[in-house]
């Protein structure tokens, strides 16, 4: 179990940099997931640490020691990767054994590690098997054992259950984050789906554009975005986002539809313009005021309802309604705030708008 | 077998389709297996029976019987008798336009005579095998086989080793001047071996190497075919596989032989069998590199049967048979493992 400590990395290729000074602290035993939209650069800085790819500025630090200049293999890392990798020549149990084979480990030592990582991995029948003859599943669970037996400081994961079908991956899911709560080790995982991150980690980073917009718990980034990407990024439905003009601190007004009123005031002056952001959960139906629109769509999900509704002004808005409705495609409704709204600057980063302290 | 053969297409009448594509078929293998036959069944002949016009397909000779009293086989003739009939009848003499015949039964009967124009010679089938054991014994054949086998498989593993190592270089290592370096291998294609063979003598024989047959293997070992065909193929092995074994420990040098090698068996497979082929038949280099008999190839000896002014064909085709064995041997062997051999991938 190590820790890891990023200090500035920078990597460019040619004249296009992808990684704009990146510091992060990751500490023992901790699940870190970074996220962001394809070409964020979450791989690139994944390939820095693993020690596959080169930072052209700044420090990678595991331990507190620093190991930019030591080979992948002596980081005391493992990776998992997307494709798997797994040597399509060897079995199931060559497979594992290579890397330990390659350390010049004793012979029953490997085997011990391997009737240990199959067994915690359900993978025993598979040992003599080739990865051809595997499921895309079973290859997932021999890329992971192959991690395992290393017994690493630091596990490395890109992206890996993204060529997985979706009933597997929800099932990996929870494996992975069982095998963390054994293990009790350092992970470092990649993943562009916003759901994995949500569910598995710790700590979330998410990234765009090669910068850290946010890092912090699941929860907090949910509650808390830092800034309209954050925001938009995280969750499932989208939060919505609407064109406002603040009206004081407490009520927000959009194009010429009734002021809202918001559930707390913000540090905002009269008449800036604004981004409303309120999540699908936190908007509700109103008998006056409030914002007029249609009803779209309905999509009934039994246990709740996604009502797509279509404002005066033409902006859509999702509304995730707890239990069944009656609504139906073409009604008029008026839609209010019932939870929490974010409201974020127009400025450069749209970074959100702090709510006013009580005076 | 023969339901393959009388499969047709669709319905149970055979269609025209199925009639063209059997024609089809059948001038390919006559095409295509015609020679070879020809070549095995005359390498069979005795010289006589190759120098007969009209030719045979099979090798029909003239029956030829021992008689006491003559220390060679004498030919046997069809007498016509007459009542209508004919017997056979050996000739043991021949004078102007008539022949002395006996009867091999009773040969120390009277002797028949006839005329030549009046008998027909008596053929049979008759396989030459001394065509294969006279050139074994007298020539030194073994020597030539060896030869040629030491050569083959050596320049073919020294070829495989060498081409991998280029390929593996060029295909996944980045480094400067690295396309600049392939197109410069891939353009020594376009230079033809006649305008390379005295330079290359030169740097053979300034070597020491002149015949010798390390000479003949070492100067075409390395192939630009063979780094072409193995670069493009090694393209396909994913880079995630050598990222997987460098964080498995493995040195570079381990990344070859235990990843890229086993992974490349069926292009190296490939060029093993063109490599075989290539030196096998190989003719022009040893020629010019070898100028003692002792250090021949197959293919050296092979001509030492085509004189100036005479051929001996019967020998010459005897052992072209002998040469082509193994070749084909090697063909059908790696061509079984190329289409068993291809490990599935374990990528997406």
């Amino acid at each position: 179990m190590s820790s890891l400590a990023l200090r500035g990395i920078v990597r460019e290729f040619g004249h296009l940099r992808v990684i704009h000074g990146v510091d992060l602290d990751v500490a023992e035993g901790e699940f870190v997931v970074f996220v962001g939209p394809s070409g964020c650069g979450k791989s690139t800085l994944l390939r820095i640490i693993a020690g596959l790819d080169q930072p052209n500025g700044g420090d990678v630090l595991i331990d507190g020691i620093r190991v930019n200049d030591r080979r992948a293999a002596e980081r005391g890392l493992a990776m998992v990767f997307q494709s798997y990798a797994l040597y399509p020549h060897m079995t199931v149990r060559q497979n594992l054994a290579f890397g330990l084979e390659n350390q010049r480990l004793a012979k029953a030592e490997i085997d011990r590690r391997i009737a240990e990582a199959a067994r915690m991995l359900q993978i025993e029948h598979l040992l003599a098997r080739k990865p051809g003859q595997l499921s895309g599943g079973q290859r997932q669970r021999v890329a992971i054992g192959r991690t395992v037996t290393r017994e690493p400081g630091i596990f490395l994961f890109d992206e890996p259950l993204s060529n997985l079908d979706a009933e597997l991956r929800v099932q990996m899911r929870v494996e992975l984050s069982a095998l963390h709560k054994r293990l009790k080790a350092t992970m470092i995982y990649v993943t562009h789906d916003q759901t994995e991150a949500m569910t598995m980690a710790d700590r979330i980073v998410v990234l765009r554009g090669g910068r850290v917009e946010q890092a912090g718990s699941p929860l907090h980034l949910y509650n808390h975005p830092a800034n309209r990407f954050v925001a938009g990024f995280i969750g499932s439905p989208r939060m919505n986002f609407l064109e406002a003009v603040a009206q004081g601190g407490s009520t927000i007004r959009v194009d010429d539809m009734p002021p809202v009123p918001l559930p707390a005031a913000a540090e905002t002056s009269d008449g800036e313009a604004v981004t409303l952001g309120v999540r699908p959960e936190h908007l509700g139906f109103v008998a006056e005021d409030g914002l007029p629109g249609t009803v779209d769509i309905v999509e009934h999900m039994g246990g709740e309802s996604y009502v797509y509704v279509t404002l005066a002004n033409g902006a859509r808005l999702t509304l995730r309604n707890p239990g069944q409705t009656a609504l139906h495609s073409g009604e008029p409704v008026r839609i209010g705030i019932s939870g929490a709204a974010h409201l974020f600057s127009r400025a450069e980063g749209e970074p959100a708008i702090a709510a006013r302290r009580p005076a | 077998m023969i339901r393959f053969l009388t499969r047709r297409r669709g319905g149970a009448r055979a269609d025209w389709t199925d009639w063209f594509s059997w024609a089809y078929l059948a001038l390919g293998v006559l095409v295509m297996f015609g020679p070879v036959l020809w070549l095995v069944l005359s390498s069979f002949k005795t010289q006589s029976a190759l120098q007969e016009f009209p030719p045979s397909l099979w090798p029909m000779g003239q029956k030829q019987v021992a008689v006491p009293g003559s220390d060679r086989p004498l030919p046997v003739f069809s007498l016509p008798q007459p009542d209508g009939t004919s017997v056979e009848r050996v000739m043991i003499r021949r004078v102007g336009l008539e022949g002395q015949f006996i009867d091999p039964a009773d040969p120390a009967r009277h002797v028949e005579r006839a005329r030549l124009a009046n008998v027909t010679p008596v053929r049979e089938m008759h396989f030459a095998i001394e065509n294969y054991i006279e050139p074994l014994r007298q020539f030194n054949f073994a020597r030539f086989l060896g030869n040629s086998l030491f050569v083959t498989i050596v320049a073919t593993a020294i070829t495989l080793l060498i081409n991998a190592m280029c390929a593996f270089a060029l295909s996944k290592y980045e480094f400067p001047g690295r396309n600049g370096i392939f197109l410069f291998i891939i353009s020594t294609l376009m230079i033809p071996i006649t305008v390379v063979l005295v330079p290359a003598f030169l740097i053979v024989t300034g070597l020491g190497l002149g015949n010798s047959l390390w000479g003949v293997i070492l100067p075409p070992a390395a192939t630009p075919t063979g780094v072409f065909l193995l670069r493009q193929y090694m393209l396909t092995i994913p880079d995630e596989l050598m990222d997987a074994a460098r964080m498995d420990h493995a040195s570079e040098w381990r990344l070859f032989w235990r990843i890229i090698l086993p992974l490349a068996a069926p292009a190296l497979a490939v060029l093993a069998i063109f490599s075989v082929v290539w030196r096998w038949n190989d003719f022009l280099w040893p020629l010019i590199v070898l100028n003692r008999q002792e250090n021949f190839t197959l293919q050296l000896g092979l001509a030492a049967f085509q004189g100036e002014l005479q051929t001996q064909w019967h020998y010459l085709l005897a052992m072209t048979v002998v040469t082509l064995l193994p070749v084909t041997l090697v063909f059908a062997f790696l061509q079984k493992y190329i289409t068993t051999g291809i490990a599935s991938s374990g990528m997406k």
